[in-house]
């Protein structure tokens, strides 16, 4: 799950790692109430969305003083802000982070997250500070050191040194606060369960002190349970509307940009089918796993979301019964069509336990579904469907 | 003999008495698995379908000499029930359960490492031997004995697969879902290894996903190491970046991390590649004929040379 800037900075905090003296809000009029509070006459306005890249959209403003800072703030909130992560239509600014002037002296990178190969968390730094991460990994390669941190023993001396080496820390004051704000950060990043910390930039300032300027952290989906407090962080207005409807329903759903609605049992066959749609000369509208059960009232849940993205002009139904018999979602389809009237053409492609008997109830129903026997029919049969 | 598993396994199901447990395994005996036993803490001495439930995997292991586990417990409890299997020196552990946090399975691979325990999974439908042993939850009826090894990160997707290759007649030595998290405990390349070794194996398949490095890692260690032939496949060719298509692991967070780069590393390494999952059977068909001649016996040596 990811969170806003303001929300991780507030997590870092807790745990000891250094950040600006900042506010969030959703009123200009708390602008001026919030400048007063900061240490410093010039401050940061911070559009906070999820998406990356902000400050190259206008979405982070440098303000000499308040006059500015309540007029950047003005442009800043409500603004619909486009970046390369946001899509064309961009995403609407609710909030603001005002924080503190710093006098930097250098922008260093710094990250945790994952090593899958290796199964070990890995720690990434880099001299480059405040540039676009896979920029410098193509460009500079030899700029990025990286550290494996072994559970069992944590973050080592040597990791340390390793890293306040390659980054160039020789005051000893410095390293010091360095070796802390590490430690402090793994801290975090383990028991909050993240599957991402990433500090870009990193500054040293004229006086002396190492912050986190920016900040970018990612849960783990699959341990939210045990951090009960992290719902709240949640931000629905982020999310898409349909996504959010699906999850309530226990779906998995992505939406995309095509026309060929799909449901699909199994994340791999639901990649597999959006493949085979492409190859065809179609475009998926969504990824939609409705997972191994795939029962009327699944099915019927997955189609009213289907149906609701205008774009769809077509549906095809993949289903592989192993242990799931496709006679029974064959009747969880006729149920659905009796709940969710059918508007577009429907392709449906049953394989595995009982699909001779599935095929036949859907071809005596009645109802114009076109049947498909393998998985390269269905995805032919669904693309000749739009194109009449 | 195939790999890892067959008539020689014996196995335990921890979490037997839950509804998930208690259907698989009895779907695997009915296809044939010698199941041996159950354990759930608390409910030792309980029997399930005649066979005894056991409170540790230890007295488990102690009662009945089994060498496999298959793991039904839900993700909060999963990494532990791993841990008690490796604690309690298991062979092989196969864990079905899907969700487990990432950070505890940190914790479980830093221990399988220092241990001689495998783990298949988590998030995996198993592994099966045609003919021989089902341990998992895939569906036994559309397999085929045979002398094709089969290695996926998916699940419904490699029945597809089986499928298609059981329609034309190829048979299957092994099939291993390794599963769809970002730690697994046993990756393409520990399997690609043990099915050259293996004399009932002609050729490989294996199935991958858009995320992370395994791939052509794999690709690399097969032009480097592999004398049988390859086919693979990349499921998430319409994948867009940034997004968690269902399994944990696959999202593109790197451009070498999408399937058309994939594709195209396991294409240099000489992998037979299909270009869509319906290809998968045709494409083990052309690559079993082609590598035929290729390593014809001496009748076939004029063919080649």
């Amino acid at each position: 799950m990811k969170i806003h800037e303001f929300q991780a900075k507030e997590i870092l905090k807790r745990y000891g790692v250094s950040v600006p003296v900042g506010f969030v809000t959703d009123k200009l009029s708390d602008v001026k109430k919030i400048h007063k509070k900061l240490p410093t006459e010039v401050c940061v306005v911070k559009a906070q969305i999820h998406a990356g890249g902000r400050g190259k959209g206008g979405g982070v403003k440098v303000a000499k003083n308040l006059q500015q800072a309540e007029k950047y703030a003005a442009d800043i909130l409500g603004m619909q802000l486009i970046t390369h992560q946001t899509g064309p239509s961009g995403q609407k600014v609710r909030k603001i982070l005002i924080e503190q002037g710093m006098n930097i002296t250098k922008e260093y990178y710094l990250a945790m997250t994952l090593d899958r190969t290796a199964g070990k968390v890995t720690a990434i730094c880099s001299t480059e500070g405040g540039m676009d991460i896979e920029e410098v990994a193509e460009a500079h390669p030899e700029k990025i050191v990286k550290t494996r941190i072994d559970v069992a023993n944590g973050i080592t001396g040597a990791s340390l040194r390793k890293m306040t080496k390659a980054l160039g820390f020789t005051d000893k004051a410095m390293v010091q606060k360095f070796h802390d704000f590490c430690r402090s950060l793994y801290q975090a990043y383990m028991e909050m369960d993240c599957s991402l910390v990433e500090i870009n930039p990193l500054v040293t300032t004229k006086e002396g002190e190492l912050f986190a300027l920016d900040c970018k952290l990612t849960l783990d989906d699959n341990s939210l349970y045990r951090h009960p407090e992290a719902a709240a962080l949640r931000d629905e207005h982020e999310e898409d509307p349909l996504e959010l409807e699906a999850q309530k329903f226990g779906l998995n759903y992505i939406k995309l940009d095509g026309n060929v609605g799909c449901m699909v049992n199994g994340a791999g066959l639901a990649m597999g089918t959006m493949d085979i749609i492409k190859y065809c000369g179609g475009e998926p509208a969504n990824f939609l796993d409705v997972g191994g059960g795939a029962s009327a009232a699944t099915v019927a849940n997955a189609f009213s979301i289907i149906t609701k993205d205008p774009n769809v002009k077509a549906i095809l139904i993949n289903i592989f019964g192993g242990i799931v018999r496709c006679d029974r979602v064959a009747q969880g389809v006729l149920d659905a069509m009796k709940i969710v009237p059918l508007k577009v053409p429907l392709v449906v492609r049953l394989s595995g336990t009982n699909a001779e008997e599935a095929r036949r109830m859907l071809n005596d129903s009645g109802i114009s579904i076109i049947t498909a026997t393998g998985i390269k029919d269905a995805a032919e049969k669904v693309v000749k469907a739009i194109r009449n | 003999m195939s790999i890892l598993v067959g008539n020689h396994s014996r196995v335990i199901v921890q979490g037997i008495t839950g509804k998930e447990g208690g259907f698989h395994a009895s779907q695997c005996r009915e296809y044939g698995t010698n199941v041996v036993g159950g354990v759930t803490p608390g409910k030792g001495g309980q029997e399930f379908e005649g066979l005894p439930v056991f409170d540790t995997v230890y007295e488990a292991r102690m009662a009945t000499a089994c060498n496999v586990s298959l793991i039904f417990v839900p993700p909060a409890f999963a990494a532990d029930a791993i841990l008690e299997s490796i604690e309690a020196s298991i062979e092989l552990i196969v864990c079905i359960t899907e969700g487990i946090p990432v950070n505890d399975m940190v914790k479980v691979y830093s221990a399988l490492k220092s241990s001689k325990s495998r783990l298949i999974g988590p998030n995996c439908p198993g592994i099966i031997t045609p003919g021989q042993a089902k341990i998992g939850i895939m569906p036994g009826f559309i397999h085929m004995p045979g002398r094709v090894g089969l290695i996926s990160k998916s699940g419904t997707l490699t029945y597809e697969a089986v499928n298609q290759l059981t329609e034309l007649g190829i048979g299957q030595s092994t099939c291993v879902g390794i599963g769809g998290d970002p730690i697994i405990g046993t990756q393409f390349i520990d399997l690609l290894a043990l099915f050259e070794a293996d004399r009932d194996t002609d050729a490989v398949v294996m199935i991958g996903e858009i995320g992370g490095s395994l791939e052509p890692e794999a690709a690399a260690w097969i032009r480097d190491n592999m004398s049988k032939p390859v086919i693979g496949f990349i499921a998430g060719q319409t994948a867009p970046p940034g997004r968690r298509m269902g399994h944990a692991g696959a999202i593109i967070s790197g451009g070498d991390e999408t399937a058309h780069a994939k594709m195209k590393v396991m294409r240099e390494c000489g992998l037979f590649v299909a270009e869509t999952p319906a290809m998968i059977g045709e494409t083990v068909k052309q690559a079993l004929s082609q590598s035929r001649k290729r390593y014809a016996g001496p009748a076939g040596l004029s063919m080649v040379y």
